[in-house]
Formats: structure tokens, C-alpha cells, sequence
């Protein structure tokens, strides 16, 4: 009331009478540096944090790239070219090996067989993992049962192939690397399933004998696996047969990516709904039909980032395939480092920086599809 | 028995059949290694100027080279030879679980390998020993002559305390700085934090190259320690062993008779007679080992003798270049010595 009475004794107009006084300019709310000030710099302690991890990534990626490629040799024949003091990486090294780290002692007049079995994989892997083309079933049948006996025997030979036989202690490299990692995945994925499926079986004797598998394999370091697979078990068996080195360390692999990958898809099977259960029971199928259509559906999508990193981590724990003799990528760079005409100091280095470059590119192709799967699959239960 | 059953199915599906072991067969392991055609050799995964791949991604070496020689010698053939890359730990499980014919691999003759582990040495391929690397700027050739120097150690070894025996049964005062990682002993060493490195002297021929300027090194040629490295088999089949045994020894009893890879042909008409028995011109001697009677001819054709092996890996000319040494002939200095072909 008083108020009002004050102001009576002025113009009782509602209209602004003189002009309002100037305003600064608004901050900007979009463009980059709108997101800069409110995401990097909207805080004194926000400001310090940015500027202390630029100044640590900038580091990093200059002495990264300064050892890659600006301090780096990328001219040359032999390891005495390397011999420049403050160098970095020796890329002739890798030029001139690069058919050793990748095919190993293969001889190089058959590397169109590992090739061409690389590319129809490439072909089948990509049928196969692409949502949008049909057919699942056929490119899955190919993929999993055809395509690795085919590639087999194209790149062992002999027999009825008519192919110059390359015996296994011939392959190496990435291609060792990557039939050990492969058939470690595939083969182990259904025998998880049926391990996961068992372990929650209501049938005692079938429960008893998963959960033993399960946890005796879970229980022993893959180097041990390993280790048995090749050094004991030729004592273990009778004299007189003698199984290939590379199928001993194949099976113990995969038997121990089973156990592995079980309990993954264990926990989806627990993370599936009781409602789910009961909603398959009360339509009349049967356990193979509920089992197939309702449950592992749900479950599998569920532990895609379990199994995606089971497989990480798989196929980067196939380097321990070289303490048993197997010249996998990482045994092949260190044989290499061994060679004549290679003698620099940054030799090794290089080529355990070549291997890490090549692991990395794989495992994160592998994580980059999973996200990709999670996507195409979500049906909206993840938040 | 369920883990057999799984091998045995995942085998088959593999497309991979049981091979029969060398050590199953009555016949022994030359008959075994006839009947499938190779000799299946157990080298190192890695080891400079004695198993490495060479340029053409085939392994090479002087220890390769004696697997080769045993495939020269029973097919004709120096590539008849496969090979199984071990870790020092597999090693004599690989061979005596039969996985491997002949273990080829930096492997040190000593008494308990030789009476514990069912495996029998064949003899000496390379005499390694603790050695000493000195820079050439310092003006030191003998060991002897190290009075006052520093030397850089690796704690804990066999090579510290063999190094502490030698200086003080000399009497040489050293000053030791030691250090827990080899490659802490080179660092050091390169960093000029000492005058001599010490270890075994092929590791040290090959850390040398790994130095900044190899050529500003040098090996001192006396040795304080016993390596000697050397192929071995099973116990058991003496056939075998001998076998392996004589194709250690035509190398060197060739080189000894100069009889080379570039003269074998000529040689062939020699008139001297021991040789005429080393290249099977004379005599019954391949049958006594199972083999072919030119089984010398074939191998010193193919691969040369034993000097020609060292020379062409490990040898002065080569990048690690290491001096024959004790590894020269007994007629030369050293202490390789052969019985005769006779």
C-alpha cells in the first residue's frame, strides 16, 4: 500500500519512460567455445584439471610421435642404417620383417593360401556380423563349421588337397595369433552355453559335473593350461601318439575360454526374468524351445560386453601360446630381433611397438562391434 | 580318460591323426625318423648367430646347423629337418616325451642334466664361458690386466661369483658395482659407470651390438667359466646317440683334414686315406651308423665342416663375431678334438 501511494505522486503509465541502460552481450550458448567455457573451464578447479591433462596428453602424444615418426628411420636395408643416436623407431625393420611377423616361418611361395583363407573369413565375419543382410543361418553354418575345416586344409595341405604340405610348426605370426584367437572364440562359445545351461540344470549329476569343470579350469592360470597341455600331457599319454603342438594348446584355450565365457552367460541367464520362465513354461514349450527362443535370446544380449571382453581378453592372452614354442606374433618379433643384419639398439623396441599397434588395432575393432551390437539390439531396457 | 576322449575328437575334427613317436617304434628313433621323413629338432625361439630366422624366414644358426647336418646325413636332404622352438623350461620334457628327436638348444653340459634326465650330451658345439668386454679407448687386452679397474655385475649369479673366484686367485683388485637387472649391468656400463662388463660371452657378443657404437667395444679373450653347449638326445637309443655323435664329430674331423664345402669334390680323389674314409670312398663307416656310406660327402657338400658352420654364424666376420678361441681345433690352439674316422 505505501508503496503504491509513493509512487502516485509520479505518471501512474505502465510504459517505460527512457531507455533501460545497455547490457553486456549474452555469453554465447552454443559454438565451441560456449562448450569449452561450460564443460572445460566452469570451474576453477574444472580449469586446472583441463589444463593439466592437455598439458599431460600433449606430452604423451609428442613423444609417441616423435619416436613413431618424426625421430624415426624410414629409410634403409640394414639394422646399421638404425644406428643413429637419438633415433626413434626403425621402420625399415618392420618393412623388411613385416612378412615374418605376419605369416612366420610359412614359406612365402604358399602365402596365398593363409591369404585367400583370411579373406573368405573377412567375407563370412562381415555376412555374418552385419544386421541388415539375411540369411544368418546359411553364413553361420559356413562360418562355423565349413569355414574352419576349409581353412584347414588350405593352409596345412597335403593329402588330398593336392596342396605342398605346410606342417604347423611352419605357421606363425599373426596368423598363428589369429587361428589360436579365433578358434578359442568360436569353439568356446557353445560349450559356455551348454556349461551355463548345465550349471543351472536341475539335474543334479549334470549340475556336479559343470560346476567341477567349470571351476577346475577357472582355478588354473591359462600359462599353467598351457604349460600342461604341452610339456605334460606327452608324458601322460601312451607311447606312440603324439598329438600336434598347436592342437594341445588349441584345446586347452578353448576348454578354458569355456569356463570362462559359462559364467558370463550365466549371470544372464540369472539376469532374465523368473516372469520369463514361467510366461514359457505356461505356453506349453518345451526346455529346448524355451531354452532357444525365450531365455538365451534375452540372456546373450544381455552379457554382449561380458563375452566382448572374454574375447579381448582371449585374444590377447594367445602371446602366452609363445612360452610353449609357438611363434605367435610376439614370438615371431622376438625371434626377429635375433636375426642377422638387425642389430640397432631400437630393435626390440620397434617391434614390440609393432605388436602393441596390431593387438590394439584388433581388440579395438572388437569393442568398437560390440558397441555397435549393443545398439542394434537394445530394446530399450537399458536406461 | 574324458580329456582323452575330448583331444582325440577335436584332433579328428582338426584333420589331424595321432603321429607315431620316435620313441614307440622298435626300430628305434632312426627308424622312426626314416619312416616319416624328417628329423624333428628341438633350437631356441631366438638366440643371435646360434637359432634365429635369417632373411628368408628359414631358421639359421650354428646349433640349426647341426640338425641340418643330421638331415644331410640320413635323407640327403638339409631341409628334412623340422623344427620345435622351446623355452629352457620344455626343453627335456620335449625330448624325453619324445615330441623332438634331438634337442639342439644353448643347452649347458653339466652332470646332473647328463645323469637325471634320461638325456645323453653329444658332444660340444660351442665351449661358451664368462667372458669381458672392455672399451678399446682404455688400451686393455688381457683380463690379467685389469688391476684397478670397475667392474659392472649382475647380483646373485653364477657369473658374480665366478668373477670373484678369478680376481682374487690372481690377484687382481677390482672394484665391483653391482646391479639386480642385466640390463641395469649394460645401462651402466654404457653410461661409462664402469670399465668392464662381464657375463657369458656369446650374451656378451651379442649385447655388444646393442650398444650405441659396437666398434668402441671389445671381448677380451680369456674365459673364467665352464658353458659347454652342446645337441643331446635320449637316453637309450644308442644307436641314435652314435648317429648323432659322428655327425659332431665328421665336423670337426673334416675341418681338421681341410676337407671344405668348396673342395669335398676334389677331395673325393684324394689320395690320403683318412679322408678317403671321411667321404665314404673307402670303408663301410655310414653302415655302422645307419647311414649311407657318403653320408661325409653329403654333409660337408651341403653345409661344410665345423670351422665353415662358426665362421658363417658366429665367427669373427659375422655381426656378433666371436673368436674361435677355445673353439678352434686342438691342432690349432683350442680344445675341439674329434677321435678319428677309423
Amino acid at each position: 500500500m505505501a508503496k503504491t501511494t509513493s509512487n502516485s505522486s509520479n505518471s501512474v503509465s505502465v510504459v517505460r519512460s527512457e531507455m533501460a541502460p545497455d547490457m553486456p552481450p549474452p555469453i554465447r550458448t552454443d559454438g565451441i567455445v560456449a562448450w569449452l567455457r561450460s564443460n572445460l573451464f566452469n570451474s576453477v578447479s574444472n580449469s586446472i584439471l583441463t589444463i593439466l591433462s592437455v598439458l599431460m596428453i600433449y606430452y604423451a602424444l609428442s613423444a609417441l610421435i616423435g619416436y613413431v615418426v618424426a625421430d624415426a628411420i624410414w629409410q634403409g636395408t640394414t639394422g646399421t642404417d638404425c644406428r643413429v643416436e637419438g633415433s626413434g623407431m626403425c621402420w625399415p625393420y618392420i618393412f623388411n620383417k613385416l612378412d615374418f611377423f605376419i605369416y612366420g616361418f610359412y614359406p612365402d611361395t604358399e602365402y596365398w593360401r593363409p591369404n585367400i583363407a583370411f579373406a573368405i573369413g573377412a567375407v563370412l565375419l562381415f555376412l555374418l556380423a552385419t544386421p541388415r543382410i539375411p540369411g544368418k543361418m546359411i553364413w553361420g553354418f559356413l562360418f562355423l563349421i565349413v569355414y574352419p575345416v576349409v581353412t584347414f586344409f588350405l593352409i596345412n595341405g597335403g593329402g588330398f588337397t593336392g596342396l605342398v604340405e605346410v606342417p604347423t610348426e611352419k605357421w606363425g605370426g599373426l596368423m598363428l595369433t589369429l587361428v589360436v584367437a579365433v578358434t578359442g572364440i568360436v569353439a568356446s562359445f557353445p560349450l559356455g552355453i551348454l556349461l551355463a545351461l548345465g550349471r543351472r540344470s536341475k539335474m543334479p549329476m549334470m549340475r556336479s559335473v559343470c560346476v567341477v569343470f567349470i571351476e577346475l579350469w577357472r582355478g588354473v592360470p591359462l600359462i599353467t593350461v598351457l604349460f600342461m597341455a604341452s610339456v605334460m600331457l606327452p608324458l601322460f599319454l601312451p607311447e606312440g601318439t603324439n598329438f600336434d603342438k598347436l592342437v594341445r594348446a588349441l584345446v586347452g584355450v578353448t576348454l578354458f575360454t569355456a569356463a570362462y565365457t559359462a559364467e558370463v552367460v550365466r549371470g544372464g541367464l540369472q539376469a532374465v526374468d523368473k516372469g520369463q520362465y514361467e510366461a514359457a513354461d505356461a505356453l506349453g514349450l518345451n526346455y529346448a524351445q524355451a531354452t532357444t527362443l525365450i531365455i538365451l535370446p534375452q540372456a546373450l544380449k544381455m552379457v554382449i560386453p561380458g563375452i566382448v571382453n572374454n574375447s579381448i581378453s582371449l585374444f590377447k592372452d594367445t602371446t602366452l601360446v609363445s612360452i610353449v614354442g609357438l611363434v605367435d606374433i610376439l614370438g615371431a618379433v622376438r625371434a626377429a630381433s635375433a636375426s642377422q643384419g638387425w642389430t640397432a639398439p631400437t630393435i626390440p623396441i620397434t617391434g614390440y611397438f609393432f605388436a602393441a599397434a596390431v593387438f590394439w588395432v584388433f581388440t579395438f575393432a572388437m569393442s568398437r562391434y560390440s558397441q555397435y551390437m549393443e545398439r542394434q539390439l537394445d530394446t530399450g531396457h537399458k536406461s | 580318460m574324458q580329456k582323452k576322449l575330448i583331444l582325440a575328437a577335436l584332433a579328428t575334427a582338426f584333420g589331424m591323426s595321432a603321429t607315431a613317436s620316435n620313441a614307440a617304434s622298435d626300430g628305434g628313433t632312426l627308424q622312426a625318423v626314416t619312416d616319416k621323413g624328417f628329423v624333428q629338432c628341438g633350437v631356441t625361439g631366438g638366440v643371435r648367430g646360434f637359432s634365429a630366422p635369417d632373411a628368408d624366414n628359414n631358421w639359421s644358426g650354428l646349433e640349426v646347423d647341426f640338425c641340418r647336418a643330421l638331415g644331410a646325413a640320413i635323407f640327403d636332404d638339409v631341409d628334412a629337418v623340422r623344427y620345435t622352438p622351446l623355452t629352457s623350461t620344455e626343453r627335456f620334457a620335449a625330448l624325453s616325451s619324445g615330441e623332438i628327436d634331438v634337442l639342439s638348444r644353448t643347452t649347458t653340459w653339466t652332470m646332473t642334466r647328463d645323469t637325471s634326465l634320461g638325456i645323453n650330451f653329444v658332444g660340444v658345439m660351442f665351449y661358451d664361458g664368462q667372458g669381458f668386454m672392455v672399451r678399446k679407448s682404455d688400451g686393455i687386452d688381457s683380463a690379467f690386466d685389469l688391476d684397478g679397474a670397475s667392474v659392472c655385475i649382475e647380483a646373485g649369479t653364477t657369473t658374480e661369483l665366478n668373477a670373484a673366484d678369478f680376481f682374487s686367485s690372481n690377484d687382481i683388485a677390482v672394484n665391483t658395482v653391482v646391479f639386480e637387472e642385466q640390463d641395469e649391468v649394460i645401462q651402466a656400463y654404457q653410461d661409462g659407470r664402469c670399465d668392464v662388463f662381464t657375463t657369458d660371452s656369446s650374451a656378451l657378443a651379442a649385447e655388444r651390438l646393442s650398444l650405441e657404437d659396437p666398434g668402441a667395444h671389445v671381448i677380451l679373450s680369456e674365459i673364467i667359466s665352464k658353458e659347454p653347449l652342446g645337441p643331446s638326445v635320449r637316453q637309450g637309443d644308442d644307436a641314435w646317440f652314435n648317429l648323432n655323435r659322428w655327425v659332431y664329430f665328421l665336423l670337426l674331423n673334416a675341418e681338421e683334414l681341410g676337407v671344405t664345402q668348396a673342395n669335398v669334390d676334389e677331395m673325393l680323389a684324394s689320395d690320403n686315406p683318412a679322408i678317403k674314409r671321411l667321404l665314404g670312398v673307402e670303408g663301410t663307416y655310414g653302415d655302422m651308423i645307419g647311414v649311407s656310406n657318403d653320408w661325409g660327402y653329403r654333409i660337408i657338400k651341403a653345409l661344410g665342416n665345423y670351422g665353415e658352420m662358426y665362421e658363417r654364424h658366429v665367427g669373427p666376420q659375422t655381426e656378433i663375431g666371436i673368436a674361435r678361441g677355445v673353439n678352434a681345433l686342438w691342432t690349432d690352439g683350442g680344445i675341439q678334438y674329434a677321435p678319428p674316422v677309423r
